[in-house]
């Protein structure tokens, strides 16, 4: 064989995640081969039948690099978090919720309590007239059940451990995925500890094809379904809240080309300390008045300033909760 | 009283536990399957803006995300008191069975094949997606690969991404196709129809010409009488993105028909302290516990509940397979749980021709892809068939459409008591007193749980097809008596 290389031993995991960052590794298609040739993969529970025991039996440092997706919601991810730091030389943040905290950081709009109370008590097609909630030691007839405990609130991977490399996207292109995936096989020189790699230092609307004009303003918000999308012109100057501004590129602008607006997964564009205020500055640079009666006007149109400008952050947000 | 635990079982979406309680005779006593993960989706929606809902919900699951895109972007309509228009509603049906061209192939190749092509006591670094190739020949490996690419290409197409999909919009689609996109669908589509049927002649070669096989299927511990959930057309032939519930008594007769917004007329769900996911039932029936029978609310919403609660396929070669089926094993309903395979891949055919049929009308290159919005009626109910079981989305919302209440039963949750009762007939059928719990064991308990391709089982789109395990045997006092391990 021509390559003398020791292979790379490679691990991926997820934590609180869909799955989504696991499918777009499978996403690799034909490229399977390629990588399986580079790599050894040595624990990947969506693929591969390696035991948590097995992880833990392996010397510290073991794995070359491992690809951590999903956000830290209960103490089942946070001991998993704990442990692939261990054994990994460098660990990486893979995906939005693993970065910032992504999706299910959502959640950190509520409490714990509410979240159980709607989902166990009141849900509309859900009985329980005696409120039982899960719990982490349940007393059957024959023994007990033990569960992991769900946190009050979600935490991105960089608030659990340290983390060597963040790889942004919800979920990461594959295609950049690959890039680096080749870099670090070639040997190539990494990045300092810390960087966002797989995504670009330019912003989404370096990237986007959509017309713009020089000066873009908006003297009014609309919601993507008031508008009659033309396909061609940018979202913003639809009058529609996109935050290309102020997101990494690295996604091949997909939302945009799927004729939505941009939501952020990328992150924004510099490792800022809330993400969403950036987002927030750089949309408010846009708005076509001076007045603050003016301007309070043109933000009222703007619903669910939270859920939209932090989608996928709260947890990496200055106030990690319910602020609105 | 002993007990085993299999955790954590790898390839499962989230992560899942089985308990065995065996009794001091070395029998099962209980089985307990826990879900021990939840994020809390139905509360963290309220406040969202409606029409974003469709892209949140896709982050339930990036297996089965094209399902929450529709059966949300139904809901959502709905809020806003629209009808998408024709061609918006088959260009939303035609990313629906690419999504599920997708997903069946997956799960038949990766996860269900290695138990029957390789053997089910084959050693395990055999039985697996590998194993399969060496048996049936390279080339199949690199098709599955290539029809399964193909498939995510078409979601890509239409949706932005082939995963976190961006195509409803309330009343519509965001995006159309062009002539050209079209022609290479309809080239696609062929080439899946295909593969359908190349598939099922591996199924017939492989299994059903194996007595030892079809006495498994037909005689072993893999049977449960249960009532049959699934979504039908006008005509009672199986349809996935549209149409009415219904659901059959063990017996086949018709238990209900029901249209998506009167769900909570006839499916309850109930909570236990063991496991963060619910535990639906029929409400007419009534919950009786972890029981099977005409008495017992219990359902199954897969594969083969969808034909068992059908009484057909709405396209020919599909619907001769449907048939043949039925005729082979001589019953309907069927309530073998490993037929769940053979139904999974009729369905395979099923998406593959209506594919091609969506792709070949005349309509589908429309541009007229939006019902224009007028005003918000305030709740919206979706339904669609998921891979994994039917799946709800319910959404109330305030005069300005932001959510301000939501409600979710998804595909597998459906499944949830059927897959315990499951798993504890197979437990029971193997494990007994004086019998060695081995590898092979193992793996057959744990084919009473991959025939539901469980949503947590991101087995579905593997590589390997087993699933590891470690078999604990604790004495009543918790002390480690023996450890079976099964690993790479």
């Amino acid at each position: 064989m021509e390559n003398s290389k020791p292979k790379l031993n490679l691990a991926v995991y997820w934590a609180a995640a869909c799955g989504g960052c696991c499918v777009s590794v499978l996403d690799v298609h034909e490229k399977l081969f390629d990588v399986v040739a580079a790599a050894n993969l040595v624990f990947w529970p969506i693929a591969l039948d390696v035991k948590y025991s097995d992880v833990e039996a392996m010397p510290d440092g073991f794995i070359d690099v491992t690809l951590f997706n999903g956000a830290v919601r209960n103490t089942e991810n946070e001991h998993m978090a704990r442990l692939l730091r261990k054994k990994s030389k460098v660990l990486v943040a893979y995906g939005s919720c693993a970065h910032l905290g992504g999706i299910p950081g959502l959640a950190n709009l509520s409490t714990r309590e509410e979240i159980f109370k709607r989902v166990y008590d009141e849900c509309e097609s859900t009985v329980n007239p005696d409120q039982l909630r899960p719990l982490t030691v349940s007393s059957v007839g024959e023994g007990s059940l033990t569960l992991p405990e769900f946190y009050n609130d979600v935490r991105s991977l960089g608030q659990v451990t340290a983390v060597d490399y963040y790889l942004p996207g919800c979920p990461p292109q594959t295609e950049r995925l690959l890039e680096v995936f080749m870099a670090i096989v070639s040997g190539a020189s990494l990045p300092p500890a810390g960087s966002v790699i797989g995504a670009s230092g330019k912003a989404q609307c370096d990237e986007c094809t959509r017309l713009k004009s020089e000066n873009k303003q908006i003297s009014r918000f609309l919601r993507p379904y008031e508008i009659y999308d033309d396909g061609i012109t940018c979202f913003l100057e639809q009058g529609v809240i996109c935050l290309g501004p102020a997101t990494r590129a690295g996604c091949g602008v997909r939302c945009v080309k799927g004729n939505a607006p941009c939501r952020g997964c990328y992150g924004p564009l510099e490792d800022v300390k809330d993400p969403g205020s950036r987002m927030m500055s750089a949309i408010s640079s846009v708005i076509d008045a001076r007045e603050a009666e003016e301007i309070e006007k043109i933000v009222e149109n703007l619903v669910d300033p939270a859920g939209t400008f932090y989608r996928f952050s709260i947890p990496s947000a200055m106030i990690r909760r319910k602020v609105l | 009283m002993k007990q085993l635990t299999i955790d954590p079982i790898t390839r499962l979406e989230g992560h899942g536990k089985i308990e065995i309680f065996l009794s001091d005779e070395g029998e099962v006593d209980n089985v307990f399957f826990q879900v021990p993960e939840l994020r809390g989706f139905e509360k963290f929606l309220e406040g969202r803006p409606a029409e974003e809902v469709p892209q949140i919900v896709t982050k339930i699951c990036g297996v089965c995300p094209g399902c929450h895109h529709m059966a949300s972007g139904k809901a959502v309509d709905m809020i806003f008191g629209l009808q998408p228009t024709a061609t918006a509603a088959m260009i939303r049906e035609l990313f629906y069975m690419a999504h599920f061209v997708h997903s069946h192939i997956a799960h038949f190749y990766a996860l269900a094949a290695p138990d029957f092509v390789c053997g089910p006591d084959t050693p395990k670094a055999e039985r697996n997606i590998l194993g399969v190739i060496a048996k049936v020949g390279a080339d199949i490996g690199t098709e599955v690969i290539r029809q399964r690419r193909l498939a995510q290409e078409i979601q890509a197409l239409l949706g932005g991404h082939q995963t976190h999909v961006m195509l409803n919009i309330p009343g519509g689609v965001r995006k159309g196709l062009t002539a050209e996109q079209r022609d290479d669908i309809v080239k696609t589509a062929g080439g899946f129809v295909e593969f359908a049927r190349f598939s099922l002649r591996i199924f017939e070669d492989v299994v059903l010409a194996n007595k030892d096989y079809v006495d498994m299927i037909l005689q072993g511990p893999y049977k449960l009488r249960l009532y049959s959930m699934g979504l039908v057309d006008s005509n009672n032939h199986v349809n996935f993105y549209d149409g009415h519930v219904r659901v059959v008594d063990p017996d086949g007769r018709e238990h209900c028909r029901y249209q998506a917004v009167d769900y909570r007329e006839y499916v309850s769900e109930r909570v236990e302290t063991w496991s963060y996911l619910k535990f639906p039932f029929l409400k007419k029936v009534g919950w009786k516990g972890f029981t099977e029978g005409n008495d017992s609310g219990v359902y199954h919403a897969t594969p083969l509940s969808r034909l068992n609660a059908a009484e057909g396929m709405a396209t020919p070669l599909a619907m001769a397979e449907y048939n043949r089926m039925f005729s082979v094993i001589g019953v309907k309903p069927v309530h073998n749980t490993l037929a769940m395979h053979w139904a999974r891949l009729v369905e395979l055919l099923y998406s593959a021709e209506r594919c091609l049929e969506l792709a070949m009308h005349p309509d589908i290159t429309g541009s007229d892809l939006r019902t224009p919005p007028d005003g918000i009626a305030g709740e919206g109910v979706g339904i669609v068939e998921a891979q994994r079981g039917t799946l709800t989305h319910h959404y109330w919302t305030d005069e300005k459409g932001l959510i301000t209440r939501a409600n979710i039963i998804v595909g597998t949750t459906n499944n949830n008591a059927a897959i315990c009762m499951s798993i504890k007939k197979a437990a029971q059928g193997y494990i007994r007193k004086g019998v060695t719990v081995d590898e092979g064991i193992l793996n057959r308990i744990e084919m009473a749980f991959r025939a539901y391709d469980p949503c947590f089982s991101c087995a579905t789109h593997s590589l390997p097809g087993n699933m590891p395990m470690i078999v604990n045997l604790r004495s009543s006092s918790g002390e480690l008596l023996r450890q079976i391990r099964r690993d790479l």
